[in-house]
């Protein structure tokens, strides 16, 4: 009885998810997005640095993409955002200080240790601890 | 040790289920909440979107009361669902300015016409520049705007019935 139901909310939340994520699409804005969006800066270096932090920079209507990677609207603002900051000089270590300080580190795919994040730093390396520890004491047993 | 080893796989299997099952039941809060709630607007000046009604600067959340920053878009379909609720809180007094995001003075004509106009200034932002200063990451979001400027409250998604309450109490607390 209980399992029906639980199925129930599992099925209308996949219904729901189905609903939300196809929303945006009928909805597009109206106006072309920003210059910046899709055309790539006259230098090439600055480009380049622009392109790689594009790259470690959240979507937000996405959110398993880079806004690099993502043909969302705001993907779009976001990406000429960081071009004309970069071509206007400013570092993209500010550029995204900038962007962690309105959306938290959420929107950074590469995120700061803290006390929230060090078990995404720590954990290969404790994971990869333990291998080593269960390797050795397998090739231990076997020369024996 | 071997009998610990024979029910390690059974162990693992068991933690991973409860993994999968909480994430199942559980789903994890995918909203993107503004960092700026409890800061000061950021620095922003923006022109009219339509004639006869003025654009929007940071400056006039400056002014000693309350007011909501509703940020929307005549392409967004929730915004016409929360229309009605915007009115509704207009008319409780509350003062509502507006941030328009990548539209054009026809479309937000036309969309006003059709849903009622409860604002007292509309900001258009061709580039969603604002909208990302705000550390909004879509349409709509409303924010509320204490006196002197600070933010004290993002609303995500479109206004419904059972917001009307907070809204007014955080309103009321932000005077």
């Amino acid at each position: 009885m209980s399992g029906r139901l639980s199925l129930g909310l599992a099925g209308s939340a996949v219904v729901a998810t189905l609903v939300f994520c196809t929303a945006p699409a009928a909805a597009q804005p109206v106006t072309p997005p920003a210059h910046y969006a899709n055309v790539q800066l006259a230098d090439p270096a600055k480009e380049a640095s622009a392109k790689a932090l594009m790259e470690t920079l959240r979507c937000l209507v996405c959110q398993g993409q880079s806004i690099a990677d993502s043909d969302a609207d705001m993907a779009a603002d976001m990406r000429a955002l960081v071009r004309e900051r970069i071509a206007r000089g400013e570092t993209p270590a500010s550029v995204r200080d900038w962007l962690v300080s309105r959306y938290g580190d959420y929107v950074t795919y590469d995120p700061p240790l803290s006390g929230l994040t060090w078990p995404l730093w720590l954990a290969p390396i404790a994971l990869l601890a333990i291998g080593a520890w269960i390797a050795r004491s397998s090739f231990r047993r076997r020369t024996r | 040790m071997k009998r610990f080893a024979l029910w390690a796989p059974l162990a693992i299997f068991a933690l991973l289920f409860a993994v999968v099952a909480s994430g199942l039941f559980r789903p994890a809060d995918k909203v993107v909440r503004s960092a700026m709630v409890g800061k000061p607007l950021p620095d922003f000046a923006l022109p009219a979107m339509v004639p006869g009604k003025p654009g929007l600067t940071s400056a006039s959340f400056k002014g000693g009361q309350p007011r909501l920053l509703n940020v929307f878009a005549s392409w967004c379909v929730p915004c016409i669902a929360e229309a009605p609720h915007l009115m509704r809180l207009k008319t409780m007094g509350i003062p509502i300015d507006a941030i328009a995001i990548r539209d054009t003075t026809p479309a937000i004509a036309g969309f006003l016409r059709r849903n009622g106009d409860p604002y007292a200034r509309i900001g258009s932002d061709t580039a969603s520049r604002v909208q990302l200063a705000l550390g909004s990451s879509g349409v709509p979001e409303t924010f509320v705007v204490d006196g002197r400027g600070i933010v004290v409250k993002q609303i995500i998604g479109d206004i419904r019935e059972d917001n009307i309450g907070e809204i007014v109490q955080a309103v009321r607390e932000a005077r």
